[in-house]
């Protein structure tokens, strides 16, 4: 029989987590296709090589013999078109390559809300390396890039503050929210982040939106206006970070079935016979508890790539995501979340917060009124551990037990200060008060 | 070299150094200027103003370099701009800074008389600029290796309080700079020095540094030490006795509890000066399965010939009856001690080793096992490649002089800070060894929050792959971790956390992480 040929367009996390498990359960030949890089690399760290804390060789987490030894081929291509009929991928390059079976995992690209001036040079995003390169080139130090703006509150947006703030640019940050990524965040911890934001020297606009991007006679970055004040700010970049969107502009001249993504259901499986699609370019039919049914988030794309690989060596799998769980760093102050916490409690859900007295350590619990039952966590500067939590949720313990337990949650380092009892107090005291 | 490799060199960032770091760097180095001076025989007078005004130039330059760098900044993670400087990217600095580390080992292991040395006079140049000193903590003259110690302790302090400055953050990290610095202070400089002063006509113990313990302390049971040890009482035999229990029951209990990290980056000297002088130069070290592969086989190599130069030293006066303990008796204790512990490991651990770990440890044996055979067929003095002496000569060149020190400390700024301990060091390899297969160390990873971003591999010293074991959501043991903690600092996800806990599940190899559906979880890893 005919070696089974799977061709995967991406080669991120999700893609090549596929590959990789593919790899491990058969011997099929696997190509992955990228345009934007030769190797797998990993684009939550872009961010440390334009702040010199990595080289573009310490993103990438194997070596570059490791495609070889696996068979993993590798094609630099751009793929046009999808010719699901003929199994046929159309490359700009204009050649046409075959395929068994099609995994679509080419990810997202970022938003842009049809601002004008929203194309001129000097405007970028931050999600793909070209985008990094970009930056090097327009924001290289505080001379050529003299003020930036970013517009939009949420993981990338900080993350463009920190970057350059290491180069001593002074940023003018736009968020559209009341404080910042509020949206998610319960207004007590986005205030927290608001505080240390600006505790960084980052001018915080927050209820800001921008207006319109000014040009020079040369098309390029010269200011920006904010539609509230009319206000003008002269700068010489603008970082667009109002989220992501899928990456699927090449696949409208096929007969994939598409949305915001590309449509597909519990098995991953698009409307076309073996065509699949993994990642936060794909677009759950129906989405899956409180889950969105676009997740851009690391670890997901990496759990469809696991699933994915065991439906493509012959035990069909639905994708199952378990509890939700997340986190990420804003300048200094580290954040992880498990369960549902949302920015205000769900109806027949309350609360419990406690902040430190440094203003930058906290928790913030939501969970059932009537029977206590524990929802979520959110945790600002104290680590916590993924597998306890997980525990709790899926034994459905209330928010007393774990409350009382904390302690065997806690993930800090060795000797560091621990703050169970202090928060245990406050939540015996707000059950009195209350 | 392409854009795509060496991208953040092109960072064109603000200027490197601030004035204040640059007129702080400059009255630290004043301090080694003065010093170097010395060395032409220029005459400070008095010595006792001039060594301590450079000394002091030397930590104030440190100290105020620290302040401005930190001090003004939000306690967190302080990597910024590692890649564009010069100094800590290979660069034209770094290569300077190599030469002249590597320029003063030379000189201080080959060439001591160049800096002053006059071993039947008075001294000359540097090393009698450091006499006063010497003389006020030990009674004695300076020599070589009392400059050496004096600036090895300056660079742990110093550099040492700028490493706290730094992470002053984290707790784990500062109380194991305290220590390093401690250990060095005390029981490396001053308490081997004051100890001196007891000694007398018939009272004489060896320079003893309680810490620096057999194999990395190569020389603890030659002849002149162990002869020393048993003419001073009951004390020196309880020193000898101290040194023999170190390496056989107090290190291997010590690293079962808390990992070989109690010694290698809170009480070692090396260890010391390459968590605080070394940590610009950590993220240096190669991460390649090439260099993790020459590091298996070198570091073991090292053992087996520190344990057959020391056997062979040991052997070769005991072999003249006057101790009461025999050649003979040594060697079968030697081999006997060997064999237990080789064949444990082959009985319960072997699932658990590296194929070429497995080769290496059976390979050790049949050496050790042979060179008995030729001994006990009377053959040893034939065919015993080189003699006892020659043995010792040359592992003191080529390890503790070459290695140690030219290579290990000279090389920072190229290869890394633990180039000597990862490589070379014998302590580190058996303490390895004992974390690898009997120890309640392990770094837990936080089951499925690992985003693969790499800080932890970029900045681990030993150059472990870190990120390769937590994107897989696997504990982390490797015998050559040091537990310096920075991996889990450095995670921006709070991904890592060094714990000691059960040896049960303490490897915990996963092919599907937490996070994903429990049934496929399950499926999976039980299937393997």
């Amino acid at each position: 029989m005919k070696q089974e040929h799977i061709v995967i367009i991406g080669n991120g996390i999700s893609g090549v987590t596929l590959a990789r498990h593919i790899r491990k359960l058969s011997d099929k030949r696997i190509t992955l296709i990228s345009s934007e890089s030769e190797h797998f690399f990993s684009r939550t760290a872009l961010m440390y090589v334009y702040m010199g804390h990595m080289k573009w060789n310490h993103l990438k987490p194997y070596e570059d013999k490791f495609w070889v030894k696996n068979r993993l081929e590798l094609k630099q291509a751009h793929v046009q078109h999808v010719d699901t009929q003929q199994k046929q991928l159309t490359f700009e390059s204009g050649e046409v390559f075959s395929y068994d079976k099609l995994v679509i995992a080419c990810g997202s690209k970022y938003n842009k809300f049809g601002w004008p001036g929203q194309d001129a040079k000097g405007v970028i995003g931050l999600v793909n390396k070209q985008d990094l390169e970009e930056l090097e080139e327009l924001a290289p130090n505080n001379k050529v890039c003299k003020r930036a703006v970013i517009v939009g509150g949420g993981l990338i947006g900080v993350e463009l503050a920190e970057m350059l703030s290491t180069r001593n640019i002074p940023v003018t940050f736009l968020v559209r929210e009341k404080h910042f990524w509020n949206n998610v965040l319960p207004a007590e911890e986005a205030q927290l982040i608001d505080r240390h934001i600006r505790e960084h020297h980052i001018d915080l606009r927050l209820e800001t939106n921008l207006e319109e991007i000014i040009t020079d006679e040369n098309g390029k970055v010269k200011s920006v206006k904010i539609k509230e004040t009319g206000e003008v700010l002269d700068c010489d970049l603008v970082g667009l970070t109002p989220g992501v969107s899928p990456n699927i502009s090449f696949l409208k001249s096929s007969t994939i079935d598409l949305n915001r993504g590309v449509l597909i259901n519990r098995s991953l499986e698009t409307s076309e016979t073996d065509v699949y699609a993994i990642g936060d370019c794909a677009e759950q039919r129906e989405p899956i508890g409180n889950r969105p049914p676009i997740e851009a988030v690391w670890y997901t794309g990496r759990m469809m790539g696991e699933t994915l690989a065991q439906t493509l060596c012959g035990n069909p799998m639905e994708y199952k995501p378990g509890h939700w769980f997340n986190s990420a760093k804003f300048f200094d102050i580290e954040y992880q979340t498990y369960g549902w916490v949302f920015p205000k409690p769900k109806e027949g859900q309350t609360d419990f917060y406690w902040e430190h007295e440094d203003g930058k350590k906290c928790i913030h619990i939501q969970y059932e009124k009537e029977s206590r039952i524990f929802k979520g966590i959110n945790t600002f500067g104290i680590r916590l551990r993924h597998e306890v939590f997980d525990r709790w949720l899926t034994e459905k313990v209330t928010v007393d037990e774990v409350i009382k337990n904390l302690k065997s949650a806690n993930f800090d380092p060795e000797f560091f200060k621990s703050y169970e009892k202090e928060i245990q107090n406050k939540f015996q005291y707000t059950l009195k008060t209350t | 070299m392409s854009v795509d490799v060496n991208m953040s060199v092109t960072g064109n960032s603000p200027e490197a150094l601030n004035v204040q770091q640059k007129l702080s760097s400059a009255l630290g180095l004043l301090g080694i200027f003065i010093m170097t001076l010395s060395g032409f025989n220029i005459q400070f007078q008095p010595k006792i103003v001039w060594v301590s005004l450079s000394l002091i130039m030397v930590f104030a330059g440190i100290f105020w370099y620290s302040k401005v760098s930190y001090g003004h900044k939000t306690e967190g993670i302080k990597n910024d701009r590692i890649y564009f400087k010069s100094l800590t990217n290979r660069g034209f600095w770094a290569y300077i800074l190599g030469l002249a580390l590597t320029g003063f080992y030379i000189v201080l292991y080959f060439y001591p008389s160049w800096i002053g040395l006059i071993s039947d006079g008075e001294n000359t140049g540097v090393i009698a600029l450091f006499d006063p000193l010497s003389k006020a903590i030990s009674g004695n003259a300076a020599s070589q290796w009392f400059v050496y110690g004096t600036l090895y302790t300056l660079a742990i302090v110093g550099f040492g309080v700028k490493f706290l400055w730094k992470y002053r953050h984290n707790r784990y990290q500062r109380l194991r700079t305290f220590s390093v610095m401690f250990f060095q202070l005390g029981f490396a400089f001053l308490i081997p020095e004051l100890m001196s002063r007891l000694n007398g006509d018939n009272f004489s113990l060896p320079y003893y540094n309680f810490v620096n313990i057999w194999p990395l302390n190569y020389y603890n049971f030659e002849q002149y030490r162990v002869d020393q040890f048993i003419n001073s009482g009951t004390v020196g035999i309880g020193l000898l006795i101290f040194g023999v229990l170190s390496i056989l029951i107090i290190t291997p209990i010590l690293t079962y509890k808390y990992g070989k990290r109690w010694y290698c980056s809170w009480v070692c000297g090396c260890g010391g000066l390459a968590e605080t002088a070394g940590d610009s130069f950590r993220h240096l070290s190669d991460k390649s399965q090439s260099s993790w592969k020459l590091e298996r086989w070198l570091v073991h190599t090292v053992v087996v010939f520190v344990v057959i130069m020391t056997t062979a030293v040991v052997y070769s006066y005991l072999n003249t009856d006057k101790y009461w303990l025999s050649g003979s008796a040594f060697l079968i204790s030697v081999a006997s001690l060997l064999t237990i512990v080789f064949t444990w490991t082959m009985v319960y651990k072997r699932e658990e080793l590296q194929n070429d770990a497995k080769y290496a440890a059976i390979g050790f044996f049949v050496v050790i096992l042979s060179l008995l055979g030729l001994h006990f067929s009377g053959l040893i003095d034939k065919v015993f490649l080189f003699e006892a002496e020659t043995l010792r000569a040359t592992y003191g060149f080529a390890i503790g002089a070459i290695f140690s020190g030219v290579v290990g400390v000279g090389f920072y700024p190229i290869f890394g800070n633990r180039v000597w301990c990862r490589f070379g060091c014998p302590m580190a390899a058996i303490l390895g060894f004992q974390q690898r297969l009997f120890s309640k160390f392990r770094i837990t990873t936080n089951g499925g929050q690992c985003i693969s971003c790499g800080n932890c591999t970029t900045y681990c010293e030993m150059g472990i792959d870190v990120r390769a074991y937590a994107q897989k959501g696997e504990n982390i043991v490797r015998s050559s971790c040091v537990g310096c903690g920075i991996c889990a600092s450095v995670c921006p996800r709070g991904v890592l956390k060094l714990e000691n806990d059960t040896p049960a599940g303490r490897i915990n190899s996963q092919e599907v992480l937490l996070g994903n559906d429990v049934d496929l979880m399950d499926l999976v890893n039980q299937n393997k």
